[in-house]
């Protein structure tokens, strides 16, 4: 049944399928149906037309009888949905740009020029990504007003880094660990600055990393929710989670199709990003986890 | 002649100190991280300040708050609603992280296996750690409808109940509900992580347990566990320190309903202080959180040191 590849763990190849059927493969699908049903069920009810969504008798409510794109179409014509996508879109953006800059310039030094009291440096960064939103957004709250940022673009960019700067720079830390030294003092000896061998030299061998990172970046902002609720107040400002949970929401009426459709297309462009990159996704998490 | 050479020599001297300055790896270090370092201040060590001292003032929304020392917990020491918080923290976060544990360190194991498109299966078991938790938390919501929760319509046409489960009307029911949704949220996270560390277990130790005889239960407790331990203090540190201060899950599933049968720490923080414009209390609230996450950290971190020392290694 399996083909004997790769390196198996102990005896296993001597096991019969059947046994390997009911000792691997049934628990694992099972696990995966868990995993997957919520997708599913959002996934059904957006395709959903009403009648069929409150009708348990006639219909099978696994299944559509009589797919629409009313919901979809409700969700991008009748709300400010498409304005929530693209201040999604700009946040994200602006915040994974500014986190990789100031990320790779802050690794680089900690990791590379080894300035002194660069290990505490690191130290005191790495804990800073133990610092939880839920604890920071009361008193960012306050300066985000202070400031003058409240119900803007701004106030979201600028707040993001505190919790991708952290996480970016430890993993880039662990891929400019992998690049020999010797490198960069071959062309230091060849009288390069210290910049262009960053970007000459360190940046290009360490791309997985960086792509790693501003994937995980981009993830990590398009999911963050605390500040955007808390900092936003006016819908055409909203992100798409802080929008659909607010805005879709009329008292005691809930639009469900409406909200899984904003579920659904909000979730596709993070899923579409992840399965191009996954092997990096992937190995960035397990690498980081490793160091 | 004299008067000629002195600026060409101050010039001199200056550029020379100017391109040692750059040549100086503590100067460099030092500019490099100025981004990371200024943003960090501004935005994470100064509000961290800042949020101790607002639990100390009874600041209000849009208005300057005085200092009141530990008024602030003093009243709320005597506030049933935030310790029903606290017991429903520790709730979410004892059942939600043990269970977390056990399927992925199982779902781990399975991975594990030769199996075919692994690496397809590695991805989709992914996904929930992927799609935004609050999109994915809707989809909960809509699951747990009191009149249309398609697990009880299963279980009804199934035959084991009569009449539909009130998922998110009956305290009890909430609590378990928004477990089972964390539950959902943090397996992935937890299994890939554990298989990333199994698989730096060298096979070669298998193979000799194999032949002196281990069983398969021996094998696990002998080699994988203890290999494994210090992988799984660092991914059940992260796991317990977010599923503590959660609250995406939450706001989007019960916003800490019925009757604050389901409110975290994080939630009441926010209704205190956003909703109710209560500043000062909300952060009180926070800060309440603290001695609970720097137990979480030092019990991790002195755990792995003696698992360490238990192994002989240093360091």
């Amino acid at each position: 049944m399996s083909t004997a590849d790769d390196q198996s763990v102990g005896m296993d190849y001597l096991e019969s399928f059947p046994r390997k059927f009911l000792r691997v493969y049934l628990p694992l699908g099972l696990i995966i149906v868990f995993l997957l049903f919520p997708f599913y069920w959002m996934a059904v009810t957006t395709f959903k037309p009403d009648a069929e969504m409150y009708d348990y008798e006639k219909y099978n409510p696994f299944l559509i009888a009589h797919p629409t794109l009313e919901h979809i179409k409700k969700l991008f014509f009748d709300t400010d949905y498409p304005l929530w996508m693209w201040n999604t879109v700009i946040v994200s953006v602006s915040a994974t740009c500014i986190s990789l800059f100031a990320s790779v310039c802050a690794a680089y030094a900690i990791e590379r020029l080894r300035y002194k009291g660069s290990r505490y440096v690191g130290l005191a960064i790495f804990l800073g990504y133990l610092v939880p939103p839920s604890i920071l957004f009361i008193p960012l709250a306050a300066i985000v007003f202070q400031l003058g940022l409240f119900d803007g673009n701004l106030a979201l960019i600028l707040t993001y880094p505190t919790f991708l700067i952290p996480f970016c720079t430890w993993l880039l830390m662990g891929y400019f660990r992998t690049i020999p030294y010797e490198l960069e003092e071959c062309a230091l000896i060849d009288g390069a600055t210290r910049l262009q061998i960053l970007t000459k030299i360190t940046l290009p061998l360490s791309l997985p990393g960086v792509i790693s990172a501003g994937i995980f970046a981009f993830t990590l902002s398009w999911n963050e929710f605390i500040y955007a609720l808390t900092f936003i107040s006016s819908s055409e400002n909203k992100t798409i989670p802080v929008g659909a949970i607010t805005e879709l929401v009329n008292g005691d009426v809930y639009h469900w199709g409406a909200l899984m459709a904003a579920a659904l297309t909000g979730s596709v462009p993070v899923v579409i990003l992840y399965s191009f990159f996954v092997e990096y996704y992937v190995s960035a998490m397990t690498g980081a986890v490793k160091e | 002649m004299a008067v000629m050479a002195e600026p060409v020599a101050a010039q001199v001297k200056r550029s020379s100190l100017w391109s040692r300055a750059f040549e100086s790896r503590n100067f460099l270090g030092a500019m490099f991280m100025v981004p990371a370092i200024a943003i960090l201040i501004l935005f994470l060590a100064y509000p961290l300040a800042l949020g101790f001292w607002l639990g100390m003032t009874d600041t209000k929304i849009g208005g300057v708050g005085r200092y009141i020392g530990f008024a602030n917990f003093v009243s709320l020491s005597k506030d049933s609603v935030f310790w029903l918080s606290v017991f429903n923290t520790i709730f979410y976060t004892v059942f939600a992280s043990i269970v977390k544990f056990a399927i992925g360190l199982y779902l781990a194991l399975l991975l594990n296996e030769r199996l075919p498109f692994k690496s397809m299966v590695r991805a989709i078991v992914l996904l929930p750690f992927v799609v935004p938790t609050v999109l994915s938390a809707i989809a909960f919501w809509w699951i747990y409808d009191s009149q249309f929760s398609i697990i009880s319509w299963v279980l009804i046409k199934a035959g084991i109940l009569t009449h539909y489960i009130d998922f998110l009307g009956d305290p009890w029911n909430a609590r378990w509900s928004v477990v089972l949704a964390n539950i959902w949220r943090g397996v992935p996270f937890v299994a890939i992580t554990l298989l990333a560390g199994l698989q730096t277990i060298s096979p070669s130790l298998y193979e000799a347990a194999n032949l002196d005889g281990a069983t398969n239960l021996q094998r696990f407790r002998h080699i994988t566990l203890p290999m494994l331990s210090p992988i799984i203090a660092v991914v059940m540190t992260f796991s317990v320190l977010m599923t503590f201060t959660d609250f995406q899950l939450i706001y989007t599933i019960t916003r800490g309903g019925p009757i604050n049968a389901t409110h975290l720490m994080a939630t009441l923080s926010f209704q205190r202080a956003i909703t109710g414009g209560n500043l000062g209390e909300g952060a009180a609230i926070s800060n309440a959180m603290i001695p609970f996450l720097v137990a979480a950290i030092l019990l991790s971190f002195f755990g792995l040191q003696r698992s360490r020392w238990q192994q002989g290694g240093r360091d």
